[in-house]
């Protein structure tokens, strides 16, 4: 007897991640014979350094993707979260009301972006573009186009600092990022996998229609659900943000590319209704590896840029492929 | 209320005429069969036409009519049978093939790009051009040489998405004659018309006729059917039964044939008595409008009463159900338990015990990417949850075993994807998904459409066990047997209105027919 969906086996698990655990696991072989550093602790904790950013603002997308709507905003909603804590920080309200305000100006930017699509009907594709300009047109206001200096401890502590660890007799530092982006996964996984409001964001974006007529009110949840988008889009900000120690006008830019491309490789449906946090984020360490490795074997720029596009098209190929041969 | 002893001709046995030929016979079809999978659509279909002549299609839903004039317009193609066409054989491999052939059929759904004028629909595809230009002024001359032949009050200039829908239906019939064909076929077209427009369009028949064409003419309203037919067709159940000419036809005759089958024992024995008058109804729905869908029904239900609603396609029962439900805007007064209640969404609806099994399970009803489980648990999610909004998985697998035990619903597991059941198991499933909240109140609209006769029977038998424990059911179906077998009173519509409320003890289907239809004499 198989279980629920919710709850799968091995070898559900394997059949879902398989081929991004394979995919994974080749990259590390390959990038390993081309370069000795590669394959090392140190190295990998600084892959996961790469990846944190771009994570955790894809499980922001997941959940709008599930759905069937996208969000184009994400990097410039992680642009603003940086100078709203910049200048929270200018004008000495210390770090827990920065804190605070920095992530409701996540929510509110999800929910000007969730009203305008569930309220008024708009394409979630136009709304978001249009917000992606006016978002990062909003970060420039207070600085006129000026990168903004973020000087407080914890802040520059939660982007540069971590725990010393031995491992196998290696010593290293895990940095605190990591464990924010190990925290911020297992809250998503969690919420996502476990909770009615998980469930209800499947069923949704499954069948729209059939949700609608079992009274599941499918503006709340859109409206909740982009409001999710922007509160990771703000952790995202702040999490860069720290790691910089500014707040900079162009910060994250392309950054929504990026995390759509992490959601989509780990298997999520831009038709909605299908994906998971764990297929995301191994969606987001697979960019990460590619583009770590190919620094470390000094890859031009450009070329990294058509690398990653012919992997991502590969993948997602693979990936499509595969699962229609199961079902 | 007629009840007339023609009823009795023509219903045994139904002898296939084999009728000798006629000069000018156009189609001969002889049996046609068409299957998907085990279904057979249309079985061993007979049909002559003939030059000049109007033949009409009549039948109840699913009697296979749409199947035929799909496969004469190319969009599938026949299982089995011979068909021949002008004295060829005819066998359209797709819809431009027909067309080519002198077939064009004008459907009931519109196909019509909202966004182009009347001319640039009309001539779509086929576009006057010179080197791929566009002729504007050719393209508009024709469009307004076709509609003043035709004597169609349409601007060839306006947008088709600010046309009314009856407009759009007679822009549709244009295009459809735009081209010369030999033979008509017109499915339903009436259905979006008002009397006016109809008079239009049975002056276009007549001068098709007029010109030689022949035309195969669908419709259910009875009145039409026998005004502007020369030849009429009755179907059942994927079967030929016969074919009348006009003069030896009339209602009460057609009803009969088409109704056709008794009603033997496809139903389980009522295990529960009607409820009395003295017990106050349960739901009552008092003056219910909504503008454009239906207009002023009223009605009540007892617990443990099944009250069914029939009524022609368009009659506006569906529309009716989903006011009901919140998703439809609606004036006037619902009650339940003698108190008026505001219905605005359908969480409004299931908190007052309401449940509503759609029509359509594939749109509505389920979300068939997910598993059968998740189906069933889908209305009822918020009794799984903790405090905090946590799944209890336990509670909601055991949950979904018991339901699929309880309606025999053939899955492996609850996890099984449910797009890939038959459509009787994922019928049970919109059902069990229903019967999760433990509703006092249970629209069922068309819940054995498309269903194999097992299932059915496993339904019908669980319509009986809900009522016998005092639910109060509306049973919405275009298959009047099931709502004459199943209910205890029968509310028939009729153009968007309530025309008759009847006890179903002793109706017949020719009584429910004639109100439907609104050829009742009193």
């Amino acid at each position: 007897m198989t279980r629920f969906a919710t709850n799968p086996s091995v070898k559900a698990l394997l059949r879902q991640y398989g081929g991004l655990v394979i995919a994974l696991i080749a990259l590390c072989i390959f990038f390993s014979y081309q370069h000795n550093a590669f394959f090392s602790i140190s190295n990998f904790v600084k892959i996961m350094l790469q990846v944190t950013v771009v994570a955790i603002a894809a499980f922001g997308m997941t959940y709008v993707i599930l759905l069937g709507d996208i969000d184009l905003s994400v990097g410039s909603m992680i642009a603003v979260a940086g100078m709203v804590a910049a200048q929270c920080f200018l004008n000495g309200y210390g770090f827990p009301l920065s804190l605070i305000i920095t992530l409701i100006s996540g929510l509110a930017m999800g929910a000007i972006n969730g009203i305008l699509v569930a309220k008024l009907s708009l394409p979630a594709f136009i709304v978001t573009l249009a917000t992606m300009g006016i978002y990062r047109g909003v970060v420039s206001l207070p600085t006129q186009g000026k990168p903004a200096r973020i000087d407080d401890e914890t802040w520059y502590m939660i982007g540069n600092e971590g725990i010393s660890l031995q491992l196998i007799g290696i010593d290293f530092e895990l940095p605190y990022m990591v464990i924010l982006l190990v925290v911020v996964f297992a809250i998503n996984a969690v919420l996502l996998s476990k909770t009615v409001f998980g469930r209800r964001t499947y069923l949704m974006g499954g069948n729209r229609e059939a949700a609608i007529y079992s009274g599941i009110k499918v503006d709340r949840i859109r409206i909740v659900i982009f409001m999710l988008c922007g509160l990771m889009a703000a952790i995202s900000g702040i999490v860069l943000s720290a790691r910089l120690g500014s707040a900079q006008v162009n910060a994250g830019q392309g950054y929504e590319l990026d995390a759509i491309a992490a959601a989509v490789l780990g298997g999520t449906s831009l038709a909605g209704g299908a994906g998971t946090m764990v297929g995301t984020l191994l969606g987001a360490i697979l960019i990460g590896i590619i583009n770590n490795g190919m620094s470390l074997m000094n890859v031009e720029y450009f070329y990294q840029l058509i690398a990653k596009g012919i992997v991502i098209i590969l993948a997602v190929y693979l990936d499509v492929r595969s699962k229609k041969v199961h079902t | 209320m007629p009840r007339s002893s023609v009823l009795d001709t023509g219903l045994t046995g139904a002898p296939i005429p084999v009728k000798t030929d006629k000069p000018g016979k156009i189609l001969e079809i002889r049996n046609l069969t068409r299957e998907f999978g085990p279904v057979k659509a249309l079985r061993h279909m007979n049909l002559d036409v003939y030059r000049g002549r109007v033949h009409t299609l009549l039948g109840e839903n699913g009697a296979g009519k749409s199947t035929l004039i799909k496969i004469l317009s190319g969009l599938f193609p026949q299982t089995d049978g011979k068909i021949s066409f002008k004295g060829e054989p005819y066998a359209p491999a797709t819809p431009l093939d027909a067309r080519r052939n002198g077939v064009a059929t004008i459907f009931q759904e519109l196909s019509l790009s909202r966004n182009l004028t009347v001319a640039e629909n009309i001539y779509a595809n086929r576009e006057p051009n010179r080197f791929g230009f566009i002729r504007e002024k050719t393209l508009y001359d024709d469009a307004n040489r076709l509609i003043a032949e035709l004597d169609l009050p349409i601007n060839v200039q306006a947008k088709v998405g600010d046309l009314s829908m009856a407009q759009r239906q007679l822009v549709e019939i244009a295009k459809g004659l735009s081209r010369p064909a030999d033979l008509v076929i017109m499915d339903e077209p009436t259905s979006s018309l008002s009397d006016n427009e109809a008079e239009l369009l049975f002056a276009i028949i007549e001068r098709l006729k007029a010109r030689g064409t022949a035309v195969i003419y669908i419709s259910h309203r009875m009145n039409e059917i026998l005004r502007i037919s020369n030849d009429i067709t009755v179907m059942r159940d994927g079967e030929y039964i016969t074919t009348l000419t006009r003069e030896e036809a009339d209602i009460n005759k057609l009803i009969a044939l088409m109704v056709g089958r008794p009603l033997d024992n496809v139903f389980p024995p009522s295990i529960s008595q009607a409820p009395g008058s003295d017990i106050p109804p349960l739901l009552e729905v008092n003056n219910l409008s909504a503008h454009g869908f239906f207009e002023s029904v009223s009605f009540a239900v007892r617990p443990g009463e099944t009250l069914g609603f029939f009524g022609l396609v368009g009659s506006g029962r569906s529309d009716v159900m989903k006011a009901l439900f919140g998703l439809l805007p609606a004036t006037g007064k619902i009650m339940v338990d003698g108190t008026a209640r505001r219905i605005t969404c359908p969480s409004d609806a299931i908190k007052l015990s309401l449940a509503f099994v759609t029509e359509n399970r594939k749109e509505e009803g389920l979300v068939l990417s997910h598993s059968v489980g998740r189906n069933i648990n889908m209305v009822a999610l918020g009794s799984f949850a903790t405090g905090l909004g946590f799944m209890r998985s336990g509670a909601e697998r055991a949950a979904a075993l018991e339901q699929i035990r309880r309606l025999t619903v053939k899955t492996p597991s609850p996890d099984f994807m449910a797009g890939d059941l038959s459509g009787g198991n994922q019928q049970k499933i919109v059902l069990a998904k229903w019967l999760e909240t433990k509703p006092r109140i249970l629209v069922l609209d068309e819940p054995t459409r498309g269903v194999d006769v097992g299932a059915k029977f496993e339904i019908y038998k669980m319509i009986r066990e809900l009522a016998a424990s005092g639910t109060a059911i509306l049973l919405v179906s275009s298959e009047l047997p099931e709502v004459l077998g199943l209910s205890d009173r029968v509310v028939v519509m009729h153009k968007k209105r309530i025309a008759a409320d009847l006890p179903a003890s002793n109706l017949t289907q020719e009584q429910v027919m004639t109100h439907a239809a609104g050829v009742a004499n009193d």
